[in-house]
Formats: C-alpha cells, structure tokens, sequence
C-alpha cells in the first residue's frame, strides 16, 4: 500500500516538553535500558495508523481511522464510553484483525503477524483488565518481558550455555531495575497475585517496559486508581518518557489524560473527531459535545 | 537439586535465611507435605546439599534394603518394585513438563512409553528382523523417535485449544495399541522376547542385567531419573520454564508479552514425549518382553494421577506421585484390583477439594534467583519500604 | 503412522493393503450400516456437543452416562425375560416392552449426567477453576465410573439381548435394508430433530442458546445458569440413554465396562467434525462418521480400522478446519 500524502504532515506537530524537571536518578534509567540510545526529542511519526476499519459482522466498530505517533511522545488516545478506542487499540495491537487499513511501525507494516512477533518488532501493551502471570514473582513476571530479547535456544537453556548464563545474570540485573524504576522493587519475590492492586499495575507496565518496546501501550492504566495514586502514575509515565520511550496513552480519566500527553486524538462512533494538543481538544466544541453529559472525571 | 551458583555475590547468611522465610510464607500454599517444603527451603545451601546426598544415597541403596513392613514382599519381588516405582517417577516427571509447567493435558502419555518400548524391542530383539544395534544405544533413539511422534501429535493440535488436545492424545494413546495389533510388523499379542539389555556379566557367568533381577535395571533408572532432572531442573530455570509457566498462566498475555507460545508448547509436548519414551525403552530392556496388551488408556490416566497426587508441576512431588501410584498397588496387593478406581476418584477428589497434591508447585523460574531474592530481602530490611507491599488495599473499581 | 520405523522394513508382510473390490461389492450394505452407526454416534455426539456449547469443556465422562443407560437398557430388558433368542412375543408386546427399556435407559443416563455434574463439575465451577482442573476432574470420573462397574460387573460383556429378528423391508441395488436399520436412523434423526427444535423454539432452548453465546449477559438478563447447565446434561443423558437403546440393538454383545471408551471418542470425533458446540453437526458429523469409518474397515479389511481411521479424520478436521463443517455454533457465530 502506498503512503498517503498527508501520512507526513502533521499539523499538530510541538516541540519537547518540560523533561529535565524529572527527578529520576539517572542510575535507574541507565539500568532499566543500558543498551537503548536515549532519543527524547520529539520528531518523526514512528507509528502510523492508516485509514484503519474493523468491521464486526455488519457492524462498524472503527471507521477509516488514521493517526501518528511521533518518536518520543506521549499520545492519548480518548473518546466517550463505545467510541471504538479499545478496537483501535486491539486492531494496533494485532489481537484483532483489520477489515482494511494499516499500522506501521517504524515502516514496517504490523498487519498479518503474530503476535508475538509484533512484540519483537517494539510494541509493547498493558492490559485493562490486569494479567500478569499469578503464579510467577514479580521479577519472573518481568523477566518473561525480558525473554522477548533474549536469544537462547531451548538446547542452550538445557545446557547451560556461557550465553545463557550471561543472559540469566543480566535479565535479573534489567528486571530488578525495572522493578526499581516502577518502584516495586522490593516485592521482587513476592508472587504477583499476592501484590496489592496498585502495584500490580505497575508491574504490568514493568513488564511491557522489559519487552524493549519503541512504543508503549498503556489501556487504562489508571482504572481503579484514587487520586494520589494517579499522581504518581503521571510521574510515572513521564519518566517513561524521558528514559526514551513513545508512549500510547488509552485513558477514560481526563484530567489524567490532559496532565500527561503531548497530543489526543479523540474517537468518537469508530471515526477520529479531532487530533490536537491538549489545550486546543479542551476547546474543541466538538468534543466538548462528545462529552456532554459524560462526567469529566471517571467515578472512582 | 542445582548443580549451579549463582554470582559471586553471596549475601550474609541472615539476609539469604530471612528472604527464604519471606519467600515461603507468602508461596505456601495446600499440600500434604508444605511444612516439609518450607523446612527445605529454609536451609542452607550447603545443607541441602548434605541432605540430598543423603536421599541419593538412601534411593540407590533401597532394593537392597529391603527394609520390613515398607518391603512389598511376599506378594512382589522388592526390587522390581523398586524398579516400577522408578519407572514411574521417571514418566511422572516427563509428563509433569507436559501437565505440570506448560498447563497442556496429554491423556495419551502411554503412547510415548509404547513408541519408546517398541523402538527397544525392535532393534534389539532376536524377534525383530530390523537393524539390531546395542541396548543403550536405543535409549537416544526412543527418546528421539518419541519426539518425533510428539510433534507429529503436537503439531496439528497445539495450535487450537487445549480441550482438543486432550482428547487428540487419549485417542492417539488407543491408536497405537490398536495399530500394535494390526500390524503385523508390531507382532500384536505375540510381542517382542528378550529385548536387549546392558553389556556386563557377573562374576558367575550371568548378565549382570537380567530380568528377574530388579536391582542394576533400578539403579540405571534412578541414574537417568536423576540425570534428566538436572537437565529439566535447567530448562525450569530459564527462559523455557518461564515461558511454559507464562503459557500456563495465561495464554494470550504470553504471547503478547513475546513468548512464542506455538513453539513452546510443541517444545513441552516433545521433550514430554521424549522422557515418555525414554522411560519405555528401559521398561522394555527390564521386562524383556512387550507386546500389544501393557499400553492401555488406563496406564496413561495412571500417569496422570501420579502427576496431580505428586503436586502439579512440581518435579519432586511427580516423583513422589509417581513412585507412590506405582507402590501401592504392589504392596497393597488387595486394592490392586480397585487402583483404577482409587486413582480415578483421586484426581475428582483432588480437583474439587483444591488440594495442591503431596508436594505444592511453586517453580523456581531465575536461574540466579536465591540470590537475587536474598539480596531484595537484605536491602527491605535496611531501609523498610514505606509502603506495606503485600495487603491486597481495597481499591475502589 | 509408523512409517518412519517401517521404511528398512522388508514388506514382505504388508501392514496395510487396500481392498476395493471388496469395498465395491460391498458397498450399499456398507452404507447402510455406517449410516445406522452414525445415527447413534450421531446421538452420543449431541450430549458433548450440547454441554461444550454451554460450559465449553469435554465432558470425558459422557462415554460413561452412555454405557450406563446400555446396562439399564440390557438389564430391564433381561428381566423382561429378553435373551439371546429371538423373544417370541408378539410385535405389540415387543414395542412396549422396547420402549420401556427406552424410558429405563434413558433416565439411567440422565440421573448419570445429572449426578456428574453436581458432583464433579459444578464445585469447579463455584470457585472458578482453571480449565484444567475441570478437564482432569472429567477424565477422573470417566475413570472411576468405568472401573466402579468394572468391579461390580466383571470384564466379560454383559449376555447378548436380541430385541426382534430384523425383516427386510426393501432392497436397493441388490442390498437388503431391514427393519433394524430403519428404526434405529429414523428414530434417530426424530430424536434429533426434536432436540433441534427444542433449542431453536422453546424457553428453555432459548436459555441454553443465550448461555451458549455469553454466560455474563446471560445472567444478567435473567437466565437462571445452573438450571440451564443442569438441563443441558440432562437432555445430553437423555439422548445418550436412546443412543444406548440403539447401540445395544444393533450391537447385543457390546455392553461391558470399557464400552463407552472407545465409543466417545467416536461420538466425540464425530461432534467436532460437523462442529462442535452445533446441534445439527452432530448429526451430520455422526452418519459421515458412520460412513466412513465403515467404508474404512472394508477397504482395509479389519473391525480395528474403524477406531483408527476416525481418528485420523479426527485429526484431520482439527488440522484443516477446526471448526468442522456446519461452524462450531449454538446460538450464532461464535469464535
């Protein structure tokens, strides 16, 4: 399929925002991606949504739906309760497939693969509903995140080969500072269905975060969150950010979503309302119509 | 039960004690035998060590023993007991990988021990007009030809939802005992005489292995029972055992997380198949003698018991169950006739009432893992986290 | 299968051989005889068919609710005086006493699957247990039933009941069709349709499609769900009782503790080939089923060919259309 003329040109195209302000010891970031080249400046689309479809029998769950993410951003995807984000998120992210349409990432088309394949290629996800791996720790969680990069074969972990070793020793070290970074470090041995609610959403983007992803996929990763805890979720995701990470922001919460994104695209009936900063969707009458009635905050 | 350290970085003796306990108190789960595995795991590395040195010692010295009211004796031979309960233990932990760690249901896990059997017989017995080559040498084979049919099986199956493999394999598990009929080549009832056996004779003339003679069959098994522990304690620590507990777990998550699920999976299903047919060769070698009728469907669902009694996914406790389902019977002489019974109202009875088995599973999934655990511990108990980790917080939804 | 092993073979012995001639002159016979399988198959196939819709799970002990209603049937049967003879009663007389062998075997099989699923699954259920555990509770109890009858009834098939002397009704290209053949795919095909039609139209059915589709909304719109699984075992043993009628007429010998074994799996190869979890597939999947394991058995020349080539066309269906040839469907399309 041919690029679209307008895949390139974005209007709503800014410049990095306030970074250095973050207070992440950069030891942590260092050991949560030692090998990763820290990019944070906001620039070229590294994923494109292009004119994408899903169709449920007559249905029309998402409706010609084309939108970038930049390297180095933090996008929000929003829209009322139905409006197709879950779909286009799934549809992005492989579990369903489209009718029509594409997903690119760093060119290379997602469409077709599996899924785990899509993960190699740098695409990471949380999930809505947590699920992490109950009968693993939390760092064996991570490590399982960890394994999309690593390269021993099934004979090499029977025998224990000197790149197998090398391999367990530095997943450990990764995963501990992961954990470090999420700040659940240490409830490493602790086995995830025994973690407290909050921290077993933060493991889960612990996990994502191992997989090496260009681009994070955050589905609400605030859902059950009180107020304080979403305050340090935006933290949170900032410092994503700054380590180098794209990050695709589904969220219901808006205040949440206004906090922390560079730039929204709004769905709303399976078709893009509007794609802008932050400010400019707030004073969007058309969204502001698409939420009337709907409560500003999710009530949690 | 690992013949690894892990990095030089070997913490004070407190700090490992304290994560261990911490560890345990929050892993313990049902199981006849819990207290024991938190008593295990509570000691030291150097402890263990003495203490499975010990059990080494007391397994290999066990047919000799023949120590009263334990014995099976008069109504069974002890060392062919012996022999039978090593047998088991060693399919019980083949088909633990399959069950155990990687969550898929293989009903027909005899077929493999048969695939494994008749490879034995057919290239050592005079009976068999094919290629002959030397016993030990068929063990490899078996084990390779197992595989073969296990990803045969595993291939078209694997890929759909485990129900179908379940019921995949308990018909294939009656396919090859059907096919050992009627074909003529597998000589259906006739069967297999004097399938080969190790090289050596006593200083009386006689082959060391006979098959009267229990006792050097039994410490070939134990050897390759502990052999192939080792090697599937290695694939438990790495990214194997973590991607079958991951598919176990949740399928989908894994597979989104980056585990290829389809290749694991076909992995499990044949080194399953492969320890299956391992353990049939040296049943063949011992027994001396196979044909059609030992390789029914009820065998396999004995297999299964001994996975579930030993604790799921637990290589110790598949050893326990396994040589535990193989004993009674042949102690017990008067339930023998009732084992189905008994064994099948076991695995209800276990099910519903949740109970993990005699050993509960908990996995060690890192291979560094102890360390890394005690090192967690020592830091939480430096500077206590502010935040109480552990309490499921009542989070509005 | 086992080529492999048999490539340096010396094939002087062939193992398998195919006999056409044979099957050709065999063929309408063949026919008809696998149709009259597969209308039981057919049958059996409906109770697995039935509860994967609603609970999405095997039930392995489906082949024992089956050869529990054979014993009921084989047992009323004999105390009715039935024997290896033909019973030289009048045609009046043998009705009613089949239909009360009918009634005894079917409620046997429906009290069976009943019992089954209060005991073993339903505390699964309660407390949401994994899939496998529901899976080895199934094959546990498949186990303990076989074996409990085993112990009560010894290995030995039950004495052979010979329910009447087929008559020739009429003959197709020089095959005679009898009596025997036609009553048991007609009645079968009416048991079908009946239950068929019991899904589409009735409450009930309606319950049972709406669980089948999505237990959650289910519930949430006012199906009871434990009435409706309790009710889909039920017609499950019900139909597994009449297969057992069918079975025990068209095989007197065949009722023994293993029986249902090797039956299930059949039945259970023949639900997926029409699609399982799809009320008509199972009708279908068992006569094609009955067919061509029948057809098999001739062109190879031996009974055990049977078992082995429905399950190669069990693994076929698998490999190459999962989802069988009417689409695993209750209610509608499912995934």
């Amino acid at each position: 399929m041919s690029i679209s003329p307008e895949a390139g040109a974005d209007l709503t195209s800014h410049g990095p925002t306030e970074l250095a302000e973050l207070d992440i010891a950069p030891e942590v970031a260092e050991g949560a991606a030692p090998e990763r080249e820290i990019s944070v400046g906001v620039g070229d689309n590294i994923m494109e949504v292009k004119n994408l479809t899903v169709k449920f029998g007559g249905l029309v769950a998402l409706d010609d739906v084309s939108f970038n993410i930049k390297r180095g951003e933090i996008l929000g995807l929003i829209g009322p309760n139905g409006a197709g984000k879950t779909t286009c998120f799934n549809a992005m992210t492989g579990v369903y497939k489209p009718t029509s349409g594409q997903v690119l990432l760093e060119g290379e088309s997602l469409g077709g693969r599996q899924q785990h394949k899509i993960t190699r290629l740098g695409l990471a996800r949380t999930f809505q509903n947590i699920r992490l791996f109950g009968e693993m720790t939390a760092l064996e969680n991570v490590v399982v995140g960890l394994d999309a990069r690593h390269g021993t074969s099934v004979l090499g972990a029977l025998f224990r080969v000197p790149r197998h070793r090398r391999e367990e020793r530095t997943a450990i070290e990764r995963g501990m500072a992961l954990l470090e970074f999420v700040g659940i470090a240490e409830n490493a041995a602790v086995l995830s269905r025994n973690l407290s609610y909050g921290h077993q959403r933060r493991l889960e983007i612990a996990r994502a975060l191992a997989t090496d992803p260009k681009v994070l996929c955050l589905d609400e990763p605030a859902a059950g969150f009180n107020p304080a805890e979403k305050e340090e979720l935006m933290t949170l995701i900032r410092a994503i950010r700054s380590d180098g990470y794209t990050v695709l922001l589904i969220e219901h919460d808006m205040k949440l979503v206004m906090g922390v994104t560079d730039r929204i695209v709004v769905l709303e009936f399976g078709k893009k309302l509007a794609d802008g900063l932050p400010a400019e969707i707030r004073n969007d009458p058309r969204v502001v119509a698409a939420y009337l009635g709907e409560p500003e905050d999710d009530a949690a | 039960m690992s013949t690894t350290d892990g990095p030089t970085l070997i913490p004070d003796a407190k700090a490992e004690q304290d994560a261990i306990t911490r560890e345990s108190n929050r892993t313990t789960r049902g199981g006849f035998f819990a207290p024991l595995a938190d008593r295990w795991n509570r000691l030291s590395r150097p402890q263990q060590w003495v203490f499975l040195l010990i059990v080494v010692a007391i397994a290999y010295a066990l047919p000799v023993l023949n120590p009263p009211l334990i014995t099976s004796e008069p109504g069974n031979d002890w060392p062919i007991t012996c022999l039978q309960m090593a047998i088991f233990a060693l399919v019980a932990v083949g088909l633990n990988v399959v069950v155990g760690y990687a969550g898929l249901l293989d009903l027909g896990y005899v077929a493999f021990f048969a695939v494994g059997s008749y490879t034995a017989a057919m290239f050592t017995s005079p009976d068999s007009p094919y290629l002959h080559i030397p016993y030990l040498w068929t063990l490899p084979v078996a084990m390779a030809v197992a595989m073969f049919f296990g990803v045969l099986l595993g291939v078209p199956t694997l890929r759909l939802r485990g129900d179908y493999l379940a019921i995949v394999t308990l018909g294939f598990g009656e396919i090859v005992r059907i096919l050992a009929t009627i074909i003529p080549a597998m000589k259906g009832q006739v069967g297999f005489q004097n399938v080969g056996h190790p090289p050596g004779t006593a200083a009386d003339g006689h082959p060391i292995f006979s098959n009267s003679n229990g006792t050097p069959w039994y410490w070939l098994t134990i050897t390759v029972l502990i052999v192939i522990l080792l090697l599937a304690g290695n694939l438990e620590r790495s990214r194997v055992g973590r991607a079958w507990v991951a598919i176990r777990e949740d399928e989908d998550a894994a597979e989104i997380m980056g585990v290829p699920t389809f290749k694991y999976k076909v992995w499990a299903f044949a080194i399953g198949a492969g320890i299956g047919g391992l353990s049939g060769a040296l049943s063949a070698g011992a027994t001396g003698f196979i044909n059609n009728q030992k390789f029914d469907v009820q065998t396999s669902i004995l297999f299964l018991a001994a996975v579930v009694l030993g604790g799921s996914g637990n290589k110790v406790g598949a050893i326990l169950g396994g040589a535990v389902v193989a004993y009674l019977p042949l102690r017990f002489t008067a339930i023998a006739d009732y084992k189905y019974l008994i064994f099948g109202v076991v695995l209800v009875v276990l099910m519903i009432f949740r109970a993990k088995g005699l050993l509960p599973a908990r996995q060690r999934l890192l291979a560094y893992g102890k360390v890394t655990y005690a090192r967690v511990a020592a830091r939480s108990r430096a500077e206590p986290p502010s935040t109480a980790g552990t309490k499921i917080e009542g989070t509005a939804q | 299968m086992l080529s492999t092993l048999l490539l340096q073979v010396p094939m002087d012995d062939s193992w398998i051989s195919f006999d056409i001639p044979s099957l050709m002159q065999n063929f309408w016979s063949a026919t008809f005889d696998g149709l009259t399988f597969g209308a039981i198959y057919g049958l059996v196939a409906l109770g697995y068919t039935l509860v994967y819709g609603v609970l999405n799970l095997i039930n392995f002990a489906h082949s024992e609710v089956f050869i529990i209603g054979c014993y009921g049937v084989v047992f009323t049967l004999t105390s009715l005086g039935f024997g290896p003879n033909v019973p030289t009663l009048g045609p009046l007389a043998i009705i009613g006493d089949l239909l009360l062998a009918l009634i005894v075997g079917m409620i046997a099989s429906a009290v069976t699957a009943l019992a089954l699923e209060r005991v073993a699954y339903r505390p699964l259920r309660k407390r949401n247990a994994p899939r496998l555990a529901f899976l080895i509770t199934a094959i546990g109890a498949s186990f303990a039933i076989q074996y409990g009858i085993f112990l009560v009834r010894g290995a030995s098939p039950e004495p052979a009941v010979t329910m009447f002397q087929p008559t020739p009704i009429f003959d197709v290209f020089g095959t005679i069709v009898d009596s025997q053949q036609i009553i048991i795919v007609i009645a079968a095909i009416i048991l079908m349709v009946a239950t068929d039609q019991f899904i589409r139209r009735s409450r009930t059915g309606r319950g049972i499609r709406a669980v089948a589709q999505d237990p959650d909304t289910a519930t949430l719109m006012g199906v009871d769900r434990e009435r409706i699984i309790m009710t889909t075992f039920v017609i499950g043993g019900l139909l597994a009782g009449a297969g057992a009628l069918f079975y025990v007429m068209k095989v007197p010998s065949g009722v023994f503790y293993a029986g249902g074994f090797v039956l299930g799996i059949k039945a259970f190869a023949a639900a997926v080939l029409g699609g399982i979890g799809n009320v008509r597939g199972a009708l279908l999947g068992g006569l094609l089923l009955g067919l061509i394991g029948n057809y098999g058995q001739i062109l190879l020349g031996n009974s055990q060919w049977t078992d082995v080539v429905a399950f190669v066309v069990l693994v076929l269906v698998l490999l190459l259309k999962p989802t069988g040839i009417l689409g695993t469907s209750m209610g509608r399309a499912r995934a």
